[in-house]
């Protein structure tokens, strides 16, 4: 619907009310608000704030919702963010009054069931990764890497064998080397090999006893196995370092393959991708750590511990890295994942890895004649195509992406990852039928050919949304932050 | 795409024009290009000291954001502050304006390894294929 939708405080009319209320007369109000201290009066009489009807108000917010893009309304094929549908029953779950009116301060005795569940969702990240122990407290996927890094840093701390450097890919998830230099450590780069993948003797050729770890993420960001994960593994640990895997895009490997099988010491997961959580609006995510044994004893405080009495948290954790988060981490994503994971069990979260890897190898099988595909090793979860055969057109990722939107579909993630150039990578997760991903190939395929036939209608994509190009650059270089009245 | 006579150039993209002891230095215009629009400069303190390849900064684009690298060694006398409000400069006029720090350079020798605009055009023209 493209309908031109003033912002709230730019509608209604001055002392316009949402309902009136029978039987309350304004001298009644008065009578509340003498009543209340003088520090709590406001006597602009909420000068600014919108004054609408409710019928505004509904269609403002439901006409601002009808312009979003998201798994609700179409495909979400963003690369590396595995946008899959969240099921409703999550939600549902996630609302009921015993677990949603708990208050994070409950005594443990009284929230036996909640801590259960905790302890449940830690077992069974746990099993996904092959490791020993879990810590659910990270807030996202970044700050679990945060806490893998301080995780390393402890454990050769506490040999008395402090590192300085950490080892980085150039295919490695785009986070990962600020978490690496926010602990402190200087990162080496490792470049991966005209396959995408990355060499064990290229880390085996710049692995010494200054580094502390090797942050490798698998499938990398090009969407590819690495082949050479144990060996690579073997490297890094025969000079005493450790091996942390972002978990990024577990989407690929779960119920199939485990991290601990290839080497990993450490990993994060990002049950707001994989586990099937709400993300992509700046909410809440989870970002869970997992370790080996020898590295558990560093784990954060607060611990879930089985006495004879139930579940309870202790402090009681001398080698501790400390508190990364306030109370136990974000339950209410938790939540949601334990009911996923409860669901599906162990079969089914194979076949979700199955269908997901399926899915991308479809898109970039019927799509690989049409856009240039600049590595040829088998993809897992998600393809990655570059624009340089559209180039001689005039027509370029952002273009393509832009074009994407007249479709219907939103775009997939673009020039990222950065050893491609021009990146257009697609995710479509296993949550997408057959008819959608065919219905999105055939989208690109126009889209191809009109690149060749009429390039301008490219260029200037998209029409059909209500504001086509913004200037993105405009608003980074003078951003406008607050709103006021004209 | 120009790249002067008058410059030295780096692989990973910055020029230097060697002024007395000092030297300015920058991205050229390949790197402008490949980033698009720059829209923020992230520059070091003057005094501020850095080895041959060290990052001194971060250039961040509509696209992406790239670590910028000392071509040689050197003391910060002077940044360009201008491009913390015109950060456009860095497109518009990467060799002139758009310059980004000034060093005081600590070993001649490093500034005759670096590239010349030929050897820089030819290295250009193979990260394109």
């Amino acid at each position: 619907m493209l309908l031109d939708e003033p912002l709230v405080f730019e509608r209604g009319a001055a002392g316009r009310i949402g309902w009136p209320v029978a039987h309350i007369s304004e001298s009644d109000t008065d009578a509340v608000i003498a009543d209340l201290p003088p520090a709590l009066r406001r006597d602009d009489g909420l000068a600014g704030f919108p004054e609408i009807s409710e019928l505004e108000a509904v269609r403002h917010f439901v006409r601002l919702s009808q312009w979003n893009y998201s798994a609700a309304t179409t495909l979400y094929p963003l690369g590396s963010c595995t946008m899959k549908y969240n099921p409703v029953v999550n939600e549902a779950v996630a609302r009921l009054p015993g677990f949603a009116a708990l208050h994070p301060l409950v005594p443990d005795q009284l929230a036996q069931g909640a801590l259960e569940l905790i302890a449940a969702l830690e077992h069974a990240l746990a099993a996904v990764s092959g490791l020993d122990a879990v810590s659910l407290q990270p807030a996202a996927g970044a700050q679990g890497e945060l806490l893998g890094m301080l995780l390393i840093r402890a454990y050769h701390t506490d040999r008395g064998d402090p590192r300085r450097r950490v080892l980085i890919p150039s295919s490695a998830h785009g986070t990962n080397p600020a978490s690496a230099a926010l602990c402190g450590y200087d990162v080496t780069e490792v470049p991966v090999d005209a396959r995408g993948l990355l060499p064990a003797r290229a880390v085996a050729a710049v692995m010494d006893e200054s580094v502390a770890a090797l942050m490798v993420t698998n499938p990398n960001t090009l969407g590819l196995f690495e082949e050479e994960i144990e060996a690579v593994a073997a490297a890094v640990h025969a000079r005493g370092g450790l091996v942390y895997m972002d978990g990024a895009n577990v989407n690929a490997l779960m119920g199939v393959a485990k991290p601990a099988d290839m080497g990993i010491d450490v990993m994060q997961f990002n049950l707001h991708k994989t586990f099937s959580t709400p993300h992509g609006g700046g909410g809440p995510g989870a970002g869970p750590v997992a370790v080996r044994a020898s590295i558990a004893d560093y784990l954060p405080v607060p611990r879930l511990v089985r006495t004879a009495a139930g579940l309870g948290w202790t402090d009681d954790a001398p080698k501790a890295v400390g508190r990364m988060r306030s109370f136990y981490g974000n339950f209410g994503v938790l939540l949601r994942a334990y009911a996923y994971v409860a669901r599906l069990g162990g079969p089914g979260l194979a076949e979700v890895t199955r269908l997901a890897v399926l899915n991308a190898n479809y898109v970039r099988a019927r799509l690989c004649g049409t856009y240039h595909l600049p590595y040829a090793t088998p993809s897992m979860h998600e393809c990655v195509f570059s624009d340089r055969d559209l180039q001689d057109f005039g027509v370029s990722t952002l273009d393509v992406a832009k074009r994407l939107l007249d479709y219907g579909f939103y775009a997939p993630t673009i020039y990222f990852p950065l050893v491609v150039k021009g990146a257009l990578m697609i995710e479509p997760t296993e949550t997408e039928t057959r008819e959608t991903l065919d219905r999105f190939v055939e989208a690109l395929t126009a889209i191809a050919d009109e690149a060749r036939t009429d390039p301008s209608l490219v260029r200037n994509a998209p029409q059909r949304t209500v504001l086509a190009r913004l200037d993105e650059t405009r608003a980074a270089r003078r951003p406008i932050l607050r709103w006021h009245r004209r | 795409m120009e790249f002067p006579d008058d410059l030295r150039y780096t692989q990973e993209h910055e020029w230097l024009r060697l002024e007395g002891n000092e030297a300015l230095v920058g991205i050229t215009d390949f790197a402008q290009d490949a980033l698009g629009d720059v829209v923020f400069v992230e520059l070091p303190s003057i005094g501020a000291t850095f080895a041959s390849g060290q990052a001194f900064g971060v250039v961040e684009s509509n696209k992406t954001v790239s670590d910028l690298f000392a071509p040689v060694a050197g003391r910060v006398t002077a940044v360009n502050h201008v491009l913390r409000d015109e950060p456009e400069l860095v497109n518009n006029d990467p060799y002139g304006t758009g310059w980004m720090i000034r060093l005081v350079v600590t070993d001649r020798e490093q500034v005759n390894r670096l590239l010349d605009a030929e050897a820089y055009r030819t290295f250009v023209a193979q990260q394109r294929t």
